[in-house]
């Protein structure tokens, strides 16, 4: 299953390496990683999406959590929660492509941000899945470059990942 | 308040810390350093040979001690040398805290002469790592280090020092703090009450209990307290490789090591209980055998400090995450307070069982008839001189697996192996770090003549500070433990296992060293030679058995089964 694992980690020189280390020495999978430091400059937060058993994901979170420079962990999909991926998108877009893109786009709620008379970058957010349904109604053929940040996420209500 | 350069800074910490030894190999980017320890004699410096052997004293000195093992090394060569005595101290979770030199700040990135990101190349073998960045950060930064490196489940910490940080020319204000407090890092003290209650019940009313303990027991200092509740129980115990002394080997309760070399009545009473007492163990793939066939009627209690460890191969039916004296102090104080009593009847039905099993006498030595020797009867041997009082440190093979079952140990922190890690090489350097520790104590080191050439220029480091280490070679003239498996695996193809023609004459060698050579070729002289070579108390001494070449350990797991599936001997099998 896919789990969403949120962490502070000190903002300290070789912390992302030490997390992205434990993933690949001890085998673990990673879909997607982001980070970026948070409103107190000493901590960053780090999303990863990983696939696992419970049993995997439950060694995961320890291992993790056993890094000293790791200060706290949530799995965001524990419970409910928001998810959220951006992504920038160029595509091919001439003759009667471009009036179809634009209205494929809109119904995504994505937008165009640069235009050239054969290309349209656009720009989309949501969940996952929303982004790959973009890109298959947009066509492979029309699809030029994909840039996804992967996914961050929060969880809903009072819940929150703080010190 | 003081004015220290950064190099003095470092070597002064690590006194106030309480470091005694450091066991160390000077160069470049650790000349600084190396200059502060010349101003100074609080803290003995011992000159190694090779930047392994420092770590492996380190860690020997670690073990037996339960005190931090320190190094020094310097940049690129040096720090990579030590990398791997810093991974088998990481597998064994022994507290230790290597301090490696690197080149300036400023030249750091550009590959510099003997550069290497030693942060990055020991990142997946220590508990942490440190690179300074400023001088003034240094007290600070040893004093998390050893916190971290001794805390919790212990293990190697790396602090990696850029030579400019450590400029003699640079003072800067000394004060070592006395505590430390971080964040992120926390250590679980006592276990959940509620577990611990769950769990004394749970093994109150065991019909054919196991207690299965590890080297968490003895890094823990819990051996006493594990006694304790094994006599006031009275069930079985066994323990693992690690955990040999954290039950007196002596005693009728304890069934010797388990495992895949365990005896026939440990690994019989691990597959047939029907509860287990897991305490300081991680249930390793060399005590398990196949995960799947694991004592299938057993419920698992497991007591460890390292939430990871826990249901990492095996689920946990009770886990209780908690120092393993403090959950063994309350489970103590649990049972006596408890009105469920022992089922002194099933108990009893056990151990007779138990007894048949033992009766197998698994681990009986047949003398050969031509006078040659058996490498068991020289870990008997060394047991029968040393009465079995010494620090037994090994190296990694069959001689290793043979002292296990043979020297009985009746006390924690006196066997000194490689048992996660498995490193060749390991047992000289650490028997002479146990040396250094306990002056006046018996140090050997059960060798094979493979392992021991892989640290043997330490020699040398022994000549130079008088350390009478023995050294006992259970010479077959062949990689055994390889030997074995290629005979049992390998239609008895020795690929590339045997050495005999070249092997050196250890006699002379060690003479040449300075040292005493005993060579010993006959069974009938066995004990004899080797009381001869104990006596001499104040020289190293290398004795050199010519052993069987063709004997195998056993017992041994069979791979794929159960923990009742073994090999007994050549031709026995459960």
């Amino acid at each position: 299953m896919r789990h969403i694992i949120s962490l502070l980690l000190e903002n300290e020189p070789g912390a992302l390496s030490r997390v992205v280390g434990l993933f690949s020495q001890r085998n673990y999978n990673i879909e997607s990683l982001t980070v970026a430091p948070t409103e107190d400059r000493t901590l960053s937060r780090l999303t990863i999406t990983t696939i696992g058993d419970d049993r995997k994901i439950e060694q995961i979170t320890k291992h993790l959590n056993k890094l000293i420079d790791v200060v706290k962990l949530v799995d965001l999909t524990e419970g409910s929660h928001i998810e959220r991926e951006l992504m920038l998108v160029k595509v091919k877009a001439t003759g009667a492509q471009r009036a179809e893109i634009k209205r494929t786009t809109d119904i995504f709620r994505g937008q165009i941000v640069d235009v050239t008379s054969t290309v349209y970058s656009i720009q989309l957010t949501g969940a996952s899945d929303k982004l790959d349904s973009f890109l298959d109604a947009i066509g492979n053929s029309s699809v030029l470059e994909v840039a996804r940040t992967g996914v961050t996420g929060i969880s809903r209500g009072d819940k929150v990942l703080s010190l | 308040m003081e004015l220290l350069s950064g190099g003095e800074m470092l070597i002064r910490a690590l006194h106030d810390e309480g470091v005694e030894l450091l066991f160390g190999y000077p160069g470049g980017a650790a000349l600084h350093i190396y200059d502060a320890i010349f101003n100074q004699d609080k803290v003995e410096h011992i000159l190694v040979r090779h930047e392994q052997a420092a770590t492996h004293a380190a860690d020997g000195y670690a073990r037996a001690t339960g005190k931090p093992g320190v190094v020094l090394v310097t940049s690129g060569p040096g720090a990579t040398n030590a990398i791997t005595g810093i991974a088998t101290a990481f597998m064994d979770s022994i507290p230790m805290v290597v301090i490696s030199g690197q080149v300036d700040s400023s030249l750091i990135g550009s590959d510099a002469f003997q550069e290497t990101d030693m942060v990055g190349i020991s990142r997946p073998i220590v508990k942490h790592s440190f690179m300074v960045q400023n001088a003034e950060d240094i007290p600070v930064i040893v004093k998390k280090a050893f916190y971290i490196a001794t805390t919790g489940r212990p293990g190697p910490v790396v602090i990696d020092v850029p030579k400019d940080v450590t400029d003699p020319a640079r003072k800067f204000e000394y004060r070592y703090p006395e505590t430390v407090k971080m964040r992120s890092y926390s250590v679980p003290a006592k276990g959940h009450t509620g577990q611990i209650k769950k769990a004394v019940e749970i093994l109150l009313s065991a019909k054919r209990p196991v207690i299965y303990a590890g080297g968490g027991v003895i890094q823990g200092n819990a051996s006493e307290l594990l006694t304790q509740l094994a006599r006031m129980l009275g069930y079985p115990v066994t323990n693992t490789l690690m955990g040999l002394g954290a039950f007196p080997a002596p005693d009728t309760q304890f069934l010797g090591m388990l495992g895949m070399h365990g005896t026939y009545e440990a690994n019989m009473a691990m597959h047939f209980s029907d509860v287990v007492l897991g305490i300081g163990v991680r249930f390793d793939d060399r005590v398990t055998n196949a995960v799947s066939k694991f004592c299938p009627g057993a419920k698992i209690l497991h007591v460890d400090i390292d939430p990871a460890s826990i249901s990492k191969t095996v689920a946990a039916d009770v886990p209780i995450v908690g120092s393993v004296t403090s959950v063994l102090e309350e489970m103590l104080e649990l049972i006596k307070q408890s009105e469920t009593q022992v089922d002194k009847k099933s108990i009893d039905m056990w151990w007779q069982q138990i007894e048949g099993w033992r009766a197998k006498d698994c681990l009986k030595v047949v003398s050969a008839d031509n006078d040659v020797i058996k490498p068991q009867q020289v870990v008997q041997a060394v047991y029968k001189a040393t009465k079995g009082e010494a620090y037994v440190s090994s190296d990694v093979g069959q001689h290793q697996m043979f002292a296990a079952q043979y020297y009985h140990f009746n006390k924690p922190r006196r066997w000194i192996n490689s048992g996660g890690l498995g490193t060749m090489g390991f047992g000289f350097p650490a028997a002479f770090g146990v040396q250094l520790a306990f002056p006046d104590a018996i140090s050997v080191c059960i060798t094979g003549e493979g392992s021991i050439q892989m640290c043997i220029q330490e020699l040398a480091t022994c000549l130079q500070y008088g350390l009478p280490v023995k050294i006992v070679c259970l010479n077959n003239q062949s990689l055994g433990m390889v030997r074995q498996w290629q005979d049992m695996q390998y239609g008895g193809r020795y690929s590339h296992s045997t050495y005999a023609e070249s092997l050196p004459d250890f006699v002379k060698l060690v003479e040449a060293y300075g040292h005493v050579g005993i060579r010993i070729t006959k069974l009938s002289e066995l004990d004899q030679k080797m009381e001869e070579a104990f006596a001499l108390k104040n020289r190293l001494v290398f004795v050199d058995v010519s052993v069987d070449p063709s004997e195998h350990v056993y017992p041994m797991a069979i791979k794929g089964g159960s923990m009742k599936d073994m090999y007994l001997s050549k031709t026995e099998r459960t």
